[in-house]
């Protein structure tokens, strides 16, 4: 009972962590149709910045806690707004040219992209890992002195990760469905050319969705290298994938689906890997994804689509 | 006169000016701070600055961004055009396949015999060793080039049929001691099946979707084969994977030895002269096979499928027959293709088959011209040809090949010689041609 209140916590905690991620899939793919397979790069990109921050900031544990909080604070919204930057070059070059062109250049270029992206990374930032130092140590104990002796710890980053996604979630929901912002872009998502005609600014509002995403990957970004406290190159692939999977199995194009996929997604990974086989984990998560494409395409959340001719 | 001019310099200048800050805002922390272990700090991370290069990365985005508002994007007569002039459209390309063929094919046969002519038998080594490299791309490209190129599916997971036939050989000849020539029909069977196995669920799905199912089956195969210690070795692969004969004598010195037998002088160069002529034989079977299926009825619904899903369902066509002997066959040539690769390095792990390959197959599939044939070769000799020619530069040359592959696909989306020929038209209709020039915005 304690291993599983204990996998169920770090579940929650991972499954918050692709639930922001998986977000910047769902509105790409709703306003443009289109898989944004550079998305996880982009939030590799922005867990590197972050650990640029920190280190040239020189954060550590030992700040008092109001001053760590607050210059985590500010890391955040610097590594938000260049993650930002990131997510609209990519834009801007990579897919813009493309739209309306055949239905499989993007995705080509959106390989590219990610392929020069990690690669970028790699040069620029060295191949090796990046340990850094926790940040936030320690956290409550929540049972004791149980027969097998099994701990369970809620850590305080842990913590941190649930209520910070908690608190996004409800700002974006509330952006998306209170603002002219959200409006447009819920517009655009149903009907281009009519918004476009109603004097919306279609490319700026596709522009800032990408915005919007990348800066939830940021957050993203920055809540990973806390809470695992090492970064490569290469966590972009595997966690876009899953995050993509998450997406996937709430029913694309919905933002509670997203969110839903991603917890769910997070849980059946750790669970495997508490339960069965460490080894598989990613096959656990691809199989999912695979199921779900093929059994229930428009996933928990999503609306049916309908092919029109 | 001169103040439109000026005003015309300024705008290309603030533009230019704005791509500077933004190329600022991107590179500022990525390039000039380097967060990395460094030595003395016991194993924490430290900052190494470097504002030069971020002065050097500003300054070319600046510079490019300038020079292309003032000779291409704002000025009345954009040099591309006059360049343009000069490059041959791709309908005129259209005959380049008759002629260039013949020209390919007979210099590829006598290849080894103009290298081991020029450089002697060890100079030619190592240029013998990058033709077949070069060659088993083009093969792979080709096979690849049934599913995305004709069918218009997107498969991003075609490694996992080429790891199919590589491990196919080795664990056979492993386990059953079978030789290269039995194993290779087994390889590309296994191989197509393993495409029916997964194709048959997945292909209902749409484009992109199918794309991404695709990579998920190619990265479960790649970890299976990773993590099944007892049965395929896992990361320490297969090794002693037995050499290919010549048709049952060994390429070896001494008695029975192929130089023994034809009665020549014994050189290692035997055996590389034969492994390339063998993938160069199957890459030709590849291309044959295809051109003459493309002839047939089930050639034709790949085309039609590639066009428009939904005509071809509202004509009677059996899409998912269709598609499913598409990916079969893809797969089958990428499964010998795949026991060839075994065969030549004699070592194969898990490593060789990674996402990274899969890109690098599309990316001469697509950069070729989708449905070409002699796009696909001469995108392998190009960009294998160019990997190996920047080896010096081991760790640029991927994110180059990541840029290429974006700016190539905005610059024409339907690839470099993209020439779609229906093979079927009717005789003298105007539209028998459809070249890269005229499709603008297709729906593929």
């Amino acid at each position: 009972m304690e291993y599983f209140l204990q996998q169920l916590i770090n579940g929650v905690t991972l499954g918050s962590i692709y639930g922001l991620i998986a977000i910047g899939y769902t509105m790409v793919y709703g306003i443009i149709g289109m898989i944004n397979f550079a998305h996880g790069d982009i939030f590799m990109v922005g867990s590197f910045l972050s650990l640029i921050l920190i280190v040239a900031f020189g954060i550590t544990a030992s700040l008092p806690i109001g001053l760590l909080i607050l210059a985590l604070i500010g890391v955040l919204i610097i590594s938000m707004a260049l993650t930002s930057v990131w997510g609209w070059t990519v834009e801007r070059i990579a897919y813009r040219p493309l739209r309306g062109s055949f239905r499989l250049a993007p995705l080509i270029t959106a390989i590219g992209a990610s392929i020069a992206l990690q690669n970028f990374v790699q040069i620029s930032q060295g191949a090796r890992n990046k340990p850094l130092q926790p940040l936030i140590p320690g956290g409550f104990t929540l049972t004791e002195g149980s027969d097998d002796g099994f701990i369970v710890q809620l850590s305080y980053s842990q913590i941190l990760i649930i209520v910070v996604t908690t608190l996004l979630m409800i700002g974006f929901t509330l952006l998306i469905n209170k603002t002219s912002l959200g409006r447009a872009q819920r517009a655009c998502e149903q009907d281009r050319k009519m918004a476009s005609l109603l004097g919306i600014n279609v490319d700026r509002t596709i522009s800032l969705t990408f915005v919007m995403g990348a800066a939830l990957a940021a957050v993203a970004g920055l809540l990973f290298l806390l809470y695992y406290g090492v970064i490569d190159f290469y966590i972009g692939f595997l966690a876009g994938v899953k995050a993509f999977t998450a997406a996937v199995l709430g029913g694309i194009g919905s933002l509670p689906g997203a969110m839903l996929g991603g917890l769910l997604i997070g849980l059946i990974e750790t669970f495997w890997s508490g339960y069965f086989s460490v080894e598989y984990k990613d096959v656990a998560a691809f199989s999912i994804l695979a199921i779900v494409l093929i059994f229930m395409p428009e996933g928990l959340l999503g609306k049916p689509e309908v092919e029109k001719v | 006169m001169s103040a439109p001019q000026e005003s015309f310099l300024v705008s290309c200048a603030k533009d230019a000016a704005v791509g500077g800050l933004i190329a600022l805002a991107l590179f500022s922390l990525m390039i000039g701070m380097q967060a990395d272990v460094a030595t003395g700090l016991g194993g924490q991370l430290g900052i190494t600055y470097r504002w030069g290069a971020v002065g050097i990365a500003v300054a070319v985005v600046f510079a490019g961004r300038l020079l292309l508002n003032l000779f291409v994007w704002k000025a009345d007569t954009p040099v591309t055009r006059t360049l343009g002039s000069f490059i041959p459209k791709a309908s005129s390309v259209v005959g380049l396949g008759k002629y260039a063929m013949p020209i390919f094919l007979v210099l590829a046969v006598v290849l080894p015999f103009l290298l081991t002519y020029w450089l002697g038998s060890r100079g030619s080594r190592q240029y013998l060793d990058l033709a077949i490299l070069v060659t088993t791309y083009v093969m792979l490209g080709w096979g690849l080039n049934i599913v995305v190129g004709l069918a218009g599916l997107l498969d991003l997971g075609y490694v996992a049929f080429y790891a199919v036939g590589a491990y196919s050989y080795a664990l056979l000849a492993q386990y059953f001691g079978f030789s290269f020539w039995v194993c290779l029909p087994l390889a590309g069977i296994l191989a197509a099946f393993w495409g029916i196995i997964l194709g048959f669920p997945v292909l209902r799905l749409r484009g992109d979707y199918l794309a991404i199912v695709t990579l998920a089956f190619g990265e479960i195969i790649r970890v299976v084969l990773l993590n099944w210690y007892e049965f395929t070795g896992g990361p320490d692969g297969i090794t002693g994977i037995p050499r290919p004969s010549f048709f049952g004598i060994e390429f070896e010195r001494g008695e029975g030895g192929f130089a023994d037998v034809f009665g020549l002088e014994y050189s290692s160069i035997h055996r590389i002269i034969f492994l390339y002529y063998l993938i160069l034989i199957m890459a030709l079977v590849t291309n044959f096979v295809t051109m003459r299926l493309r002839k047939l009825p089930i050639g034709r619904a790949w085309e039609a499928l590639r066009e428009d899903e939904i005509a071809c369902r509202s004509l009677g066509i059996n899409t998912t027959n269709t598609k499913l002997t598409a990916f079969a066959l893809g797969a089958m040539f990428g499964g010998f293709a795949g026991s060839f690769f075994a065969t030549r390095q004699g070592f194969i792990s898990p490593e060789s088959f990674t996402f990274i390959e899969s890109a690098v197959i599309l990316a001469i599939v697509v950069l070729g011209g989708l449905g070409s044939q002699i796009g696909v070769v001469i995108a392998a000799v190009v960009m294998i040809g160019g990997f190996e020619f920047f080896r010096g530069l081991e760790e640029y040359r991927m994110l180059v090949f990541g840029l290429l592959m974006v700016v190539i696909m905005v610059w024409r989306p339907r690839g470099l010689i993209s020439v779609r020929r229906p093979s079927i038209a009717l005789s003298g209709g105007k539209a028998s041609v459809i070249s890269a020039d005229l499709v603008q915005e297709g729906h593929g």
